[in-house]
This record gives C-alpha cells, structure tokens and sequence, in this order.
C-alpha cells in the first residue's frame, strides 16, 4: 500500500474491560441481574408511587432515544451530535398535525417517519460522503437549525411552544394515566431493543461493523460505504422520530428548549456510559442518566458537569463503557 | 478474449508521475503477473484498477465495459476482488464474519427484512453461511472460522483474504504480493491454491509479486513495469532474458562500475 | 442612510465579526492539521479565555486602569494562561487517546468541551457578566459611516496576530517542523523532531489565538457568558471548512468571508438576524456538499 490512511481505525484491545466493575464481565451474573430487573419492570406499576413511575416512564423513553443513537453510533461508528433534532422532528410533526389539523394521534406517526427519513437523507447525503468528523460538527449545526426554526415558524408556536397537544387513544379507551405512559413507553423500549437485535444480526448490522471497523476494505468488498452509513443515519433518525411522537403525546406540551445541544449530549451520554453498540449497555447507560440526577438532587445544575467528567474518564479508562462487548 | 483491457493509464501524485501511459490485458482464464522492481507503481495498478485511486488518464476496460474511475464497491460488484498487501481483516470479527463481507454485494436483503425475519432474508442468510464455509474450506481453514481473525497466525490471516475475496464471487482476483511473509512450504501450498483457483472456480488471476520463482511457475503472462513504465511483457522465459529487464532488477552494467 | 452607507457599515461590522471567527478558525485548523483531531473544546476555550481576560482585568484595573493598557496586558495574561490549559488538556484527554479509534477521541474532545463550559456555569450560576471596559467611543467617520477606535483597534490586532502566526509558521524552524508533522508525524519522528513538543507548541498557539478572541469579544461586546463559545465554535469551524481544514491562510480568508457572508447576509429581505446561524449553517452545508475541500484546501489524495 502506497500511504495507510491515518484515518483507519485501530482496532486493538484498548483498555477493554477490568476496574471495580469486573464482576459484571460474567456471563452468568449478567443473566441474574437481567432476570431480576425484567420482572421490576412488568410489575413496577404495582408497587411504586406516581413518582417513581413517572421517573421509570421517562427512563424507558431514554432507552428508546439511546438505542436509536446507537444504532448511528455504536453500530455503525458516526458521531452525531444533533440527534435531538430527529426528536424534534417527531414531536413537532404530532404537535402540529394535531393541534392544528386535528389528525388522529396514530396517523401522525407514519408522517413524522417519513420527515425523519426526510432529514437523515438531507444531513446524511452529502456528510456521509466525507471524514466522519465532518458528519458530527455539521449534525451538530443542524440540531441548532432545527431549534432556531422551531423558535421562530408561528406553525411550531415560536420560543413558548405548542400546548394542548391531544393525548391518544386506543379503541376509545383513552391514555391519561401515568401507568399507561409507563406501558406505552416500556413497550416501545422493548420494541426497539428487537428492532436492533434483529438488526445487529443481519446482513446490514454486520455491514456497519465492516465498515466501522475498515472502511476501504469493506469498500474493496462490495459494500457501499455511504449507503450502508445512511441507512444507519436514517434508522436512528426514525427511532428519534417515533420517540418524538409520544413524548409529545405525554407531555401535550413541547417547547424549543426541550430539543437543546444539551439534549443531544445526554443522550450520546447514554450510549457512551454503557458501552456503545451493544444494547444492554445501552439501556444500563439511559437509566444511568435518567436515575442519576434523581438520586443526587443536591447536584441541581452542574448535573451535566459530572455527567461530562464521568464521560471523560470513561473514554481514558474503560473506553468500551460500564457493559462492554464480549468477544471470544 | 481480454477480461481486463488497460489502454495508456497515466497517474501522478503532486506532479510525481507514478504510472506512464502503461498499456496491458488480461486473457480470461489466464493467470497474469505484473512484477517489477520496489516503487515501480505496481500496487498504484492495482489500486487505479480497483477504484481507490482515479487515474488521470487512460482508460480501464474491464469484461469490455469501462470501469475507469469508478468507486471501489461498484468494481468489485462488476467481478473484481482483490488482496491487500498488508492485511486489512476486520480484526475484531470472526474469520467467518469476516469472508460473509464478501458476500454483501452478491446478497439484497435489507433492513426491513432483518426486522422480520422473513423467509428469503432466513434463506438468504443461509446461503450466505453456506457458501463462505464453502471458501474457507477451499482455502482450506474452515476449523478455525469461529475465532477471532486478529488472533490466527499470520499465514492464515492471508487465507481468510483469499476466502473473502473468493466469497464476492469474481471473474478476476487481484492478488497484492500474496506470497510475501510466507515460507517454502506455504509458498508451495499457495501455487497449488492459486492454480485451484483457476481450475476449479474458473478465475481468472493477477497478481503482483516480488518472489520471481513463484511468478515463472504460474503465470503464463508477465508484464513488466519499471517507474510505472512497461518495459517488457510475455511468457516467464521471453520476460527473464529480456535486457531492459535484467538492467531493471540488477540495475546497468556502467553503474556497477561507478 | 443610502444603500452605499448600509453596505459600508456591514463591511466594517463583517469585518470585526470576521477577524474574530478567523482567529478561532486558526487553532482549530492547527490543530486538526497537526493530529487531525477536530477539538470540540475550541470554543469553549475561547470563552475561557473571555472569563480569564475578565478576571486578570479586575486586578489589574486598579493598577494601571480598564483601557487600553489594561486590556492588552490582561490580554497577553490571559493568552499564556489559556495556552498553558490548552497544552494541559492535550496531554491529559488527547494524547493517551491518539491511537484509539476515531470515535473515542471525538466524544472526548466533546466531554472537555462540557467539562469547560459547565464548569463555567457553575462557576457564574449561569448569569451574564458585565465586561466593562474603559475604551470610550470616539472614532472616525467615513461619510455617514461611523468607526470607532476600538473596532480599527481589534480589527488591527487580529491582522498583527495573523500576520506573526503566518511568518511564524512559514519562517521559523519551529513552523517547519509543524507542518512537516502534519505530513508524516513517524518520518518526523525518525528525523529527530521532538513530535510531542511541537504538537503541545501547537496547542498552545491555537488556543492562545482563540482566547485573544475570546477577550477582544468580550471588550467589544460588553458581556461575557459561559455559553458564549457554542456558536461561535461552530461558526469557527464553517469558517475553516469554507477556507480549506488544515490550511492557515484558509482559516484566516474563511473567517473574514463568513463573517462578511454573515452581516450583509442578514441585510437580505426575510432574512433577518434571527435567521443568521441558519444561513451560516446552510453555508456549511451547501459548501461540503460542492466543495468540501473549501477554498485553499489541497484535494487529498486518494486514500490507501
């Protein structure tokens, strides 16, 4: 080879597992701790306080954001800073449809999919092309244009936002209740954990390993380095959307600061935490965000201040996160 | 009939001339060899026939379509797999894992099928395993396809690159030094298998090589190059007797002197 | 005013807007051409070196006064001080990172990006600090257009600083070696340059540039806040992409014409300056999708 690329990845064992949190590197222990947690969930509204449920809601909507990034960042190895956006997206497209249309809750789902699609392939067409650095300053750029436009259009209710968004139903049988959300967004979490599942094993999840791992030897083999990055972008972008969707349809109400660059960081935060790509990882990272600042009240703003030394020493020390890959 | 047709190819780097006006073909179902002496812009050929650097000019005709300057997976598509001199495995992945690549641009199902499940995504799932074990058992290191491919000895790293680009299914295989780091006995087993390739997969081959022995038993068709310039080209005896040739490698006699 | 004086009053405040951009353009363009690291925490340490330029100004004004003297030695204090902390977060978050896989040392970057400006916010709670100065307001009119003192001043100090970055890395050892590293850091390595020192040298005068931004800013403006460095790190980085990543008189031409893009750009019906981010962004946009090499950029060459 006439110059190796200094852009190829290297993917010797860097740091990989070990510290304090050894024990979770067995399989078995992994599996009780699985089991256990997989009955709270089914029957945490049973026992637990509005509170607590409202908490574990949103958590549950967390795991659904983190596995979608996952998918554009730990599968196929793209930075993406302005995944709030695709959130926007859904839950600007289900505000407006509903609000000022009067659509059906259900129908604005298919819509806000088809916008999702819509932005992934205006961002990921032309960055995918370059460096990957370049995919994440411009995402970056386009979280801000999304907010900025949501701030200023009169459809998406300017800098105060859309209120009375109309809380759905389903066979007449209204969602109100907060244990209802809980299901809703416990069933949409493990939905999405099959989705990537399914997705990681097949023919499209091994070619984003490919190419995460060498891009110009999975060119040489055949695979469509662009296209096979754009529909990592795009499927991100659709589980963003959807998740938009219900978080509009649970708060009825949905202001531009929801969708800030803090958003998006919380969010990379949680795939980061757990271990990227791989998707219990990923769920120990979205409760990590959701509980910790629950837990330590006192830390009020500076929340993402430790959350962003946590991350650092996380990249230095364990970079593959809290619940790595195991590999043979 | 040519399978591979290269008309006056021309690449510079910075004003660094690196391939001169170089005219060669390949016959189907011959195999060919492109040598020359270090830094004479062979691997440059390869890397302009396979799309990873575009020439400035001529022109690549590849099964009597032009290929010149397209991107790498489209070439590879057409039929043209290739071997990278320093290996280039996804380390990380299992040697199985690693030939399925191969198999990417000869399959379609995509991610709705993946989600579902469906009966054509299963078999074509199927078919996919089946024949990377059927490469890896060619090249003859089917037992090891579950480990992973960084931790194999470096003579069957080679092997899973040779499995994998066998599993893009090719007309032509492009082999960058395949027999560099090899010892006798491996280089002996790899003068058999490139010979299989060609008997039994009917593919046609060209490979670039340093070790002059391997090149004269194999190819039928040699071409020469030298500052990215063909200097000679025919059968292994008419290219070792070639002057220009033996000037090249051993360098002229008056500079000896000096 | 006539259209003429419009146009001349955003040439000036392009101008001003421009230099700014362009001297945060060049560390990030430095340093993505020496490691190719896009550094995340840029604009953060721009808006450190605001926060530093402040506090070295508070003591110092009591000694020799908040005008001009003052601000050019809190200036130069606060250029060191931010240097040192650029060096200082090169060897602590990049350096073990540099041979870890790309993705690793992006979401660092981005951790002492958040580090920096949270840090910052708990520091200030959050609130805008009023940077007073004592620069006054006279100036110059040029027609109906009016230019004050301190706007030529800045204007003025971002080309000395630009001009002595130019002759620096185009006339001195040290400049060489910078640029040989970005060519080949392991042939640079093995002719016996001090690869590590010169990467940390970089470092320091990327980010000593962006905190001399960072203070110019705050003087002009008159606040300074701990978000301060978000946008103008993205727009650092249009700039640099628009002139060629990795070329210094690329930084310095990309900052100046998205600066000048930027104010006569919001001069166009509809597009108010309420729109402004939006149109650089489409900038950025547009431009990677026709010319991602940007004005002065080497194509790269082919890869393998």
């Amino acid at each position: 080879m006439a110059r190796i690329d200094s852009a190829a990845p290297k993917t010797g064992d860097v740091a990989g597992t070990g510290g304090p949190l050894r024990w979770l590197d067995s399989q078995k222990n992994r599996l009780i701790v699985l089991t256990v947690l997989a009955f709270l969930a089914m029957f945490l509204p049973l026992i637990s306080s509005n509170y607590v449920l409202e908490v574990m809601t949103t958590a549950w909507f967390y795991v659904m954001l983190c596995l979608g990034l996952n998918i554009v960042v730990g599968y196929a190895g793209l930075l993406d800073l302005g995944y709030a956006a695709f959130f926007a997206v859904g839950a600007y497209t289900t505000g407006i449809l509903t609000s000022h249309f009067g659509v059906n809750f259900w129908l604005t789902i298919p819509a806000a999919v088809l916008f999702s699609i819509c932005a992934g392939v205006i961002i990921g067409g032309p960055t995918l092309r370059l460096r990957s650095d370049y995919l994440a300053i411009v995402t970056l750029g386009f979280g801000e244009i999304v907010r900025i436009i949501a701030r200023n259009l009169e459809i998406t209710g300017g800098a105060s936002g859309l209120i009375g968004i109309e809380k759905p139903s389903i066979f007449g049988f209204e969602l109100n209740q907060i244990f209802h959300f809980y299901y809703v967004f416990l069933i949409l979490a493990c939905l999405a954990c099959f989705v990537s599942y399914r997705l990681q094993h097949s023919r499209l999840g091994r070619a984003w390993q490919y190419v995460r791992e060498d891009e110009d030897a999975a060119e040489a083999m055949g695979i469509d380095r662009v296209a096979v990055k754009l529909y990592a972008y795009v499927i991100g972008a659709i589980f963003g959307g959807v998740a938009g969707c219900f978080f509009a349809a649970k708060m009825t109400a949905i202001s531009p600061e929801t969708f800030m660059f803090q958003q998006s960081v919380l969010i990379l935060l949680g795939v980061v935490l757990g271990g990227m790509g791989k998707i219990p990882g990923v769920i120990v990272g979205a409760f990590a965000l959701v509980l910790f600042p629950e837990v330590f009240r006192d830390l009020g703003s500076s929340r993402i201040l430790v959350f962003a030394i946590v991350m650092l020493v996380i990249m230095l020390y364990r970079p593959k996160g809290i619940w790595p890959e195991k590999k043979s | 009939m040519a399978l591979l047709d290269v008309e006056n190819l021309g690449l510079s780097f910075a004003g660094l001339q690196v391939i001169k006006e170089l005219s060669f073909s390949v016959d189907e179902g011959s195999i060919a060899s492109l040598i020359g002496p270090n830094g004479a812009g062979k691997t440059s050929v390869f890397n302009c026939l396979t799309g990873f650097y575009k020439p400035n000019s001529g022109e690549i005709l590849f099964n009597g379509r032009p290929i010149t300057r397209k991107r790498p997976y489209k070439i590879t598509r057409r039929g043209m797999a290739r071997t990278f001199q320093n290996l280039r495995l996804f380390k990380s992945m299992s040697v199985l894992e690693n030939v399925m690549s191969g198999m990417h641009c000869r399959t379609r199902s995509g991610p709705l099928g993946a989600i579902l499940r469906t009966g054509s995504q299963r078999r074509e799932e199927a078919e996919i395993k089946e024949f990377c074990e059927f490469c890896l058992d060619f090249v003859g290191i089917l037992g090891e396809k579950d480990r992973t491919a960084s931790n194999l000895p470096y003579g069957h790293q080679r092997r899973v690159e040779w499995a994998r680009a066998l599993a893009t299914k090719p007309k032509l295989l492009l082999l960058d030094e395949p027999a560099a780091g090899l010892n006798f006995d491996e280089k002996q087993q790899l003068i058999e298998l490139i010979k299989r390739i060609r008997e039994e997969l009917k593919i046609t081959i060209l490979l670039i090589e340093h070790d002059m022995g391997l090149v004269m038993k194999v190819s039928e068709m040699i071409t020469v190059i030298d500052y990215g310039q063909k200097i000679a080209q025919g059968s292994a005896e008419e290219v070792q007797n070639n002057p220009r040739v033996i000037e090249a490698y051993l360098g002229r006699e008056e500079d000896e002197v000096v | 005013m006539s259209i003429q004086d419009i146009l001349l009053q955003q040439l000036a405040n392009g101008l001003i807007l421009g230099s700014f951009y362009a001297l945060v353009a060049l560390g990030y363009t430095m340093v993505y051409g020496i490691i190719k690291l896009l550094n995340f925490a840029h604009g953060d340490l721009y808006m450190i070196g605001a926060f530093i330029g402040f506090l070295f100004l508070s003591v110092l004004s009591p000694l020799i006064g908040d005008s001009w003297v003052g601000i050019l030695c809190s200036m130069v204090l606060s250029m060191i001080a931010v240097g040192l902390l650029g060096v200082l977060i090169q060897r602590i978050a990049y350096q073990p990172m540099l041979s870890a896989p790309r993705l690793s040392i992006l979401i660092t970057a981005l951790a002492v990006s958040m580090i920096l400006s949270n840090a910052v916010m708990a520091f200030t709670d959050g609130e805008y600090l009023a940077f007073s100065t004592d620069l006054g307001y006279e100036g110059l009119e040029f027609g109906n257009v009016f230019v004050t003192y301190t706007q030529m001043v800045l204007v003025g100090a971002a080309a000395l600083l630009m001009t002595g970055l130019y002759l620096f890395v185009h006339r001195t050892m040290y400049g060489k070696a910078m640029r040989a590293i970005a060519i080949d850091q392991d042939a640079c390595r093995l002719m016996g340059i001090h690869v590590n020192r010169i990467i940390a040298l970089t470092f320091f005068i990327g980010t000593s540039l962006a905190a001399s931004a960072g203070i110019m800013a705050g003087a002009y403006y008159g606040s300074i806040h701990f978000f301060m460095g978000f946008v103008i790190g993205l727009k650092a980085f249009t700039a640099a992409v628009i002139g060629g990543i990795g070329s210094i008189p690329g930084a310095m031409l990309g900052g100046l014409l998205l600066g000048l893009l930027e104010s006569f750009g919001t001069q166009i019906p509809f597009i108010g300056t309420e729109w402004k981010d939006v149109f650089s962004f489409g900038i950025l946009i547009l431009l990677l999708v026709f010319k991602p090499t940007g004005i002065l950029g080497r194509t790269e060459i082919e890869r393998m």
